[in-house]
């Protein structure tokens, strides 16, 4: 570890980890929704502690860069996510319609 | 019992000579659903003799239509008209598609702006807006009508039984037709005249149409 970025990051997810932490704590996250979260701040530190490790992801995928790699797998889960709420927002709003409905009709 | 189910947000200035109008061609049971308007479109219709249930919030034309067909199916309609809140039908329209109806024993009619000429439907919409929506409809149902989204409709009691819509906001016009063609229900267009005081969706609303459809069709 000798450039500043990576103590900087480092710093953010021991950030978003005691966040996790907190919010498990407060029982708004399961355990299995913690253990996922912890997991993926912990991989994002790893990355950012050793970078080479990306570097050779990259070429047993054929991909110029560490840093490409990242960034590409990052797009797909964002886009991934993204439309998984999409999906989840039209329910909610279909299940708000009913309770409204509901309310209408007594 | 023939029910019409006009589903209003924020049209207090124009709901009560609505509802006036219908009561004096003889429809007596009309059905105001008032979709969480922020002006008093309730107590205007109330006020000219409209039964009216409420939305707490706003959910969107589709919602409030359901809504209304919803209560149609608890009282037990037999009939089931839609129609605008802000005065662009025309009373006059509904004796002859209901005539029409039972001339071709069909499930539903729907109104039609291109079947006469007494509709000026503003050139975009005539030549671009409603051609593009006729053709999405297709390719999303596979039916063709000579208008596409017109609020103006008549439901059997069958139909009423099959047509549950869940799309909230506009997609109900494409929604209706995925229905109709999966219980293979009947149906006719009947001619009605829409007189344009506002101009309704523009392409906007056509975007957001498409994107409701697109998105609804990975929701169960």
């Amino acid at each position: 570890m000798n450039q500043p970025i990576q103590a900087l990051l480092i710093l953010i997810f021991l950030i978003a980890i005691s966040k996790v932490f907190m919010r498990y704590r407060s029982e708004d996250l399961s355990l299995k929704e913690t253990v996922v979260w912890i997991l993926f701040w912990v991989l994002a530190g790893v990355v950012v502690i050793q970078p080479n490790l990306t570097a050779r992801v990259a070429e047993m995928l054929g991909v110029g860069r560490g840093a490409d790699v990242v960034v590409y797998i990052s797009l797909v889960v964002l886009f991934f996510i993204v439309f998984r709420l999409v999906i989840k927002i039209e329910k909610l709003n279909r299940e708000i319609t009913k309770v409204i409905r509901e309310k209408a009709l007594k | 019992m023939v029910l019409v189910v006009i589903p209003a947000y924020n049209e207090k200035l124009r709901v009560g000579r609505v509802i006036r109008g219908l009561f004096e061609h003889g429809y007596k049971d009309v059905l105001v659903v008032d979709d969480g308007s922020k002006d008093d479109t309730a107590l205007e219709a109330e006020k000219a003799g409209a039964k009216v249930i409420k939305h707490e919030i706003n959910r969107g034309q589709g919602a409030a239509l359901e809504t209304g067909d919803a209560y149609a199916r608890n009282v037990g309609a037999e009939i089931v008209i839609h129609f605008d809140a802000d005065g662009q039908f025309n009373p006059l329209d509904i004796e002859p598609a209901l005539k029409l109806m039972r001339d071709k024993n069909v499930d539903l009619v729907f109104g039609s702006r291109f079947l006469d000429s007494r509709s000026k439907i503003p050139w975009q919409k005539k030549y671009l807006i409603l051609p593009a929506a006729r053709w999405i409809n297709f390719v999303f149902t596979g039916i063709t009508l000579s208008d596409a989204h017109n609020g103006f409709r008549i439901l059997s009691k069958k139909a009423l039984s099959k047509v549950v819509f869940l799309h909230d906001r506009m997609a109900h016009n494409t929604e209706i037709l995925k229905i109709v063609k999966k219980n293979n229900l009947t149906y006719a267009e009947s001619p009605v005249e829409v007189t344009y005081l506002n101009y309704g969706q523009g392409l906007s609303g056509g975007f957001r149409i498409i994107l409701d459809l697109i998105i609804a069709s990975f929701t169960k």
